[in-house]
């Protein structure tokens, strides 16, 4: 029962279509930003908010509400096109994005932003505060869902195990985590960085209900939403691992040499919104 | 390491060595046990949104009187300070107000970002509440928090506490809870002294308290040292030095009118004394003050030097380091001469 806001047969391809578009926006407005993440995390992002979540635009703090957590703090322009998209925060103020006094600064902080939940940054926060929010969620009796988004990178560090184990151990079915493989971090590719595969297996082991798919395939992460959701009840912690593309959408952005933080040239902006305009869904 | 007991030279024993746990409680003196277990539990009674937590401690920091009394309030999170204090971020987010409870120093060091991040800069309403302050553990470095309070004085919302005794304990675990935010408090764990009962003293959250009125010497301690300036004060009088005694057990936010007002009194001493490093802790905080507000006392800082302690019997330590009543008498007595 997602209450989407402008028109209730828009479909998912146009969601992801729309949060790409005004993440190019808010990214033109400071020159920079984490675009090329936005643009792979687009179709989760899309599925979440506009098929998976419950959650009423114009009240972000409904208890009965599924949280989401961005972990990867700095997908924070990500996250904001979203919920510009969700109706949570007006279109018109992408044009503040990361400036002085504004409520989209380019980490996201719980504090500043209506629909932020948690304050990320420092990474590998996201998936212990979201075992306590679902510890409490389950203490409170409530059937919210608490959905939480990191990256690989985040995969190194130690507090993710320990939240990881956390979770099976307390059998927390009402989480749903989704980890960002798009394999590029600070320093590099992720692989190369610390090597965390074969992932599936070793969540498996860990007693999560794991799924694997192609994170910009959006009939897959749908199909993947759908069976985490449907874990309800059964005692497992659910994790989707999404295969994703950095750039995605926009070709010239998606071949580009990869890096963690990929520089636009100030007319590419334009650029980069010709080429989306191109392939804008119906 | 050693056997504890080995006997000395003419059959006098050793003082028991490099314990983890030791009581601070002198021979003879009263105690009450786990006064903050009991404490919880009666707040809990109270407030049905008061749980507990811990990382593998729970019995180390009387948190399973509570875990006894309230199974189903009691989270187990294993050996993992990180997640403890996000998964208490993420309680308090839905509405609980939890007790989160580990050593002093695994709160300080090791989760810091975490509380930083998670706790205070969300200003969730969650209680650290960590055992083995300062220089209270005999096991070395890695079990003494020196620098604790220099931390988390440091963390903004941060509310920072360092109970004397037993009595105290019991009313700031309620009074923790009355404040809506992050408080830590240093935690003195199973058979704590007794002390300020007998100065009809109660505990408010931001208040210091002269606990004695004197009129050459001014300590001004938090923690167990305001019990050891309190014995040093009874000791001080018999050689006719009078000694006033100000409690600031709330390190944050300081009571800077009530200690500003202390130390304005003319011709004491002012000697802050503090079972925590002299860097960054209650003596820096007062010096501080009093040299933004233009007063200037005769003043004197007794703490624990700026290198890594010892492991070794706790009197050896307190007197090694200049923590002990005898020790602070000593150093009163060479200051004023």
């Amino acid at each position: 029962m997602s209450t989407a806001p402008i028109g209730h047969n828009v479909s998912l391809e146009r969601r992801a279509w729309n949060i790409r578009r005004h993440a190019i926006l808010m990214g033109e407005v400071q020159g920079q930003g984490y675009i090329a993440q936005a643009l792979d995390i687009a179709d989760v992002l899309a599925t979440a908010y506009f098929h998976a979540m419950r959650y009423r635009p114009d009240d972000p703090e409904w208890d009965g509400r599924d949280r989401f957590l961005l972990s990867n703090g700095h997908y924070a322009i990500a996250l904001y096109a979203a919920l510009i998209e969700a109706g949570i925060i007006p279109e018109d103020e992408l044009e503040t994005y990361g400036s002085d006094e504004s409520r989209l600064p380019m980490s996201g902080m719980a504090s500043f932003t209506p629909g932020m939940e948690m304050s990320g940054g420092s990474l590998g926060l996201g998936l212990s505060i979201a075992v306590g929010k679902c510890l409490g969620l389950k203490r409170k009796g409530s059937d919210s869902r608490v959905y939480t988004l990191f990256s690989d990178g985040e995969l190194d560090e130690g507090s993710v195990w320990e939240a990881i184990m956390s979770a099976a151990h307390y059998k927390l079915d009402n989480l749903i985590a989704i980890v960002d493989i798009n394999n590029q971090q600070a320093d590099g590719a992720s692989t190369a960085v610390m090597g965390f595969e074969p992932l599936t297996e070793k969540l498996d082991a860990f007693g999560w209900f794991v799924q694997r798919v192609d994170g910009n395939d959006l009939a897959a992460v749908r199909a993947a939403f759908d069976a985490a959701k449907a874990g309800y009840g059964q005692g497992k912690p659910s994790i989707i691992i999404a295969d994703t593309l950095m750039g995605k959408g926009v070709p010239f952005l998606e071949t580009r040499e990869k890096n963690h933080f990929i520089r636009v040239e100030a007319h590419e902006w334009q650029l980069a919104l010709a080429a989306l305009d191109e392939r804008k869904p119906s | 390491m050693k056997s504890a007991t080995a006997k000395a030279g003419a059959g006098k024993p050793r003082l028991t060595t490099s314990a983890m746990i030791a009581s601070i409680a002198g021979e003879g003196q009263r105690t009450k046990a786990a006064p903050f277990g009991h404490a919880l539990v009666e707040l809990a009674k109270q407030d049905s949104s008061v749980l507990g937590m811990t990382a593998d401690l729970g019995k180390y920091t009387d948190l399973h009187i509570f875990g006894q009394a309230f199974p189903d309030r009691y989270y187990q999170m294993g050996m993992a300070e990180q997640l403890l204090f996000g998964a208490a971020s993420g309680l308090a987010a839905e509405g609980f107000m939890p007790f989160a409870t580990t050593y002093a120093v695994f709160a300080s060091r090791r989760a810091y970002d975490f509380i930083h991040q998670t706790i205070a800069e969300e200003d969730r309403n969650v209680k650290i509440v960590c055992a083995l302050p300062g220089l209270t553990s005999g096991y070395g470095p890695s079990h003494q928090a020196t620098e604790d309070l220099a931390l988390f004085r440091a963390m903004p919302n941060m509310v920072v506490i360092d109970p004397c005794d037993a009595h105290e304990i019991g009313q700031a675990v309620p009074a923790m809870a009355r404040h809506r935010g992050p408080a830590y408090m240093r935690l003195l764990r199973g058979q704590v002294p007794l002390v300020l009962d007998e100065y009809g003293y109660s505990f408010e959250l931001g208040k210091a308290k002269l606990l004695r009125d004197g009129y050459e010497v001014l300590f001004i301690s938090s923690g167990i040292m305001t019990m050891r300036a309190l014995e040093a004060a009874k000791i001080l009088e018999s050689d006719r030095i009078d000694v006033a005694v100000l409690h600031v057990p709330t390190i944050k936010p300081l009571d800077t009118a009530t200690i500003l007002d202390c130390c304005a009194k003319p011709g004491r001493l002012v000697i802050v004394a503090e079972n925590h490093t002299v860097n960054g802790g209650l003596g820096e905080a007062v010096a501080g003050l009093l040299m933004r507000e233009g007063v200037h006392p005769a003043f004197r800082m007794v703490g624990l030097p700026d290198e890594f302690l010892a492991a070794g019997a706790l009197p050896t330590l307190h007197d090694r380091y200049g923590i002990s009543t005898d020790a602070l008498c000593t150093r009163v007595k060479g200051w004023l001469n």
